[in-house]
């Protein structure tokens, strides 16, 4: 008998903190083993975000770069300048990356610096206890929307992926979901176009990647991880918006 | 003829595994593990494929999967 599915060399063998049915051990697991695939693990830099996410250097098996809140494209910009043949990425929850650090994403995309951001899109704020986010949808009821998001006082949920995809600077910009086989394994061939374009030099690479947070949107793992495919994808459509290469 | 082996001390028991096997080979079982979740089994070991959909699924990495 051969092992034909193992835990990728890039993830470190530990328990995570993750709540159970969370989508972040899922996308944990793909980036590695995206890295895993184009033997980069030893000169990859990666960038932590907060919220979640923020234990990266206990789940990698890299070198990770903890930045301030929404700052982790402007700390990846300066390690890929300093050190241009490292491998550098961030890994972002969407309050950190749409909402504070919108000014940090926006710039360092369109300059088209050289590096790739996975966007982790749970429509909330994990880890402070759920509250609105920029992404939250309209009528979603959060610890600080609890009569649900209005979109005449709130606005409506921003889709980065597109948004990033209008600027020059931008080489790939795709949205996957991580709530199906299917989805999960589509999300891999995303995770390593987007890697192939920082392996090649060929500018900005963006992933947004839609995940379920249970304990924040007060279900349980599988109606949450429903959610993802029904109500998320119908609003965030699932696809690639920019893909310079054609690959 | 595959093996699925599912690390239960690490399994969380969200239940997304049973909704990943196309032969609804999975379930949770009734006893809890040291992490106070009560981990996935599979049932029927002889019908598994080895497709590895459930390790795709797992966001814990908790099941390796033979063939």
């Amino acid at each position: 008998m051969q092992q034909v599915f193992k835990r990728p060399v890039s993830l470190k063998d530990v328990q995570t903190h993750f709540c159970p049915g969370c989508h972040h051990g899922t996308i944990h697991r793909l980036v590695t083993e995206a890295m895993d695939e184009f033997d980069v693990q030893k000169r990859t830099i990666g960038v932590a975000s907060v919220g979640c996410s923020v234990f990266l250097y206990g789940y990698f098996d890299i070198d990770v770069v903890e930045a301030p809140h929404g700052r982790a494209p402007a700390v990846a910009t300066g390690v890929k300048r300093a050190r241009p043949d490292s491998f550098v990425f961030t890994y972002q929850g969407d309050g950190d990356l749409a909402a504070i650090g919108t000014a940090e994403i926006i710039h360092a995309a369109n300059r088209g610096e050289d590096i790739t951001v996975i966007f982790v899109n749970n429509t909330t704020y994990g880890m402070t206890g759920g509250q609105m986010a920029p992404t939250t949808l309209v009528g979603q009821k959060t610890s600080t929307s609890p009569y649900g998001r209005n979109q005449q006082k709130d606005g409506a949920p921003i889709r980065m992926a597109e948004l990033l995809a209008q600027l020059e600077g931008v080489a790939f910009s795709a949205r996957v979901a991580v709530n199906s086989p299917k989805n999960i394994i589509d999300a891999k061939r995303q995770i390593k176009k987007a890697f192939r374009y920082q392996v090649e030099g060929k500018g900005f690479s963006f992933i947004e990647a839609l995940s379920a947070c249970p304990t924040n949107w007060g279900m349980n793992a599988l109606a949450a991880n429903e959610r993802v495919g029904s109500e998320m994808a119908d609003y965030f459509r699932l696809g690639v918006f920019k893909n310079t290469d054609n690959m | 003829m595959a093996k699925i082996i599912i690390d239960e001390m690490r399994c969380k028991g969200c239940g997304l595994c049973t909704i990943a096997c196309p032969g609804k080979l999975l379930s949770l079982t009734e006893k809890i593990n040291l992490q106070g979740y009560t981990p996935a089994t599979i049932t029927c070991q002889d019908k598994c494929t080895g497709c590895a959909l459930c390790a795709e699924m797992c966001p814990d990495v908790a099941i390796t999967v033979f063939k």
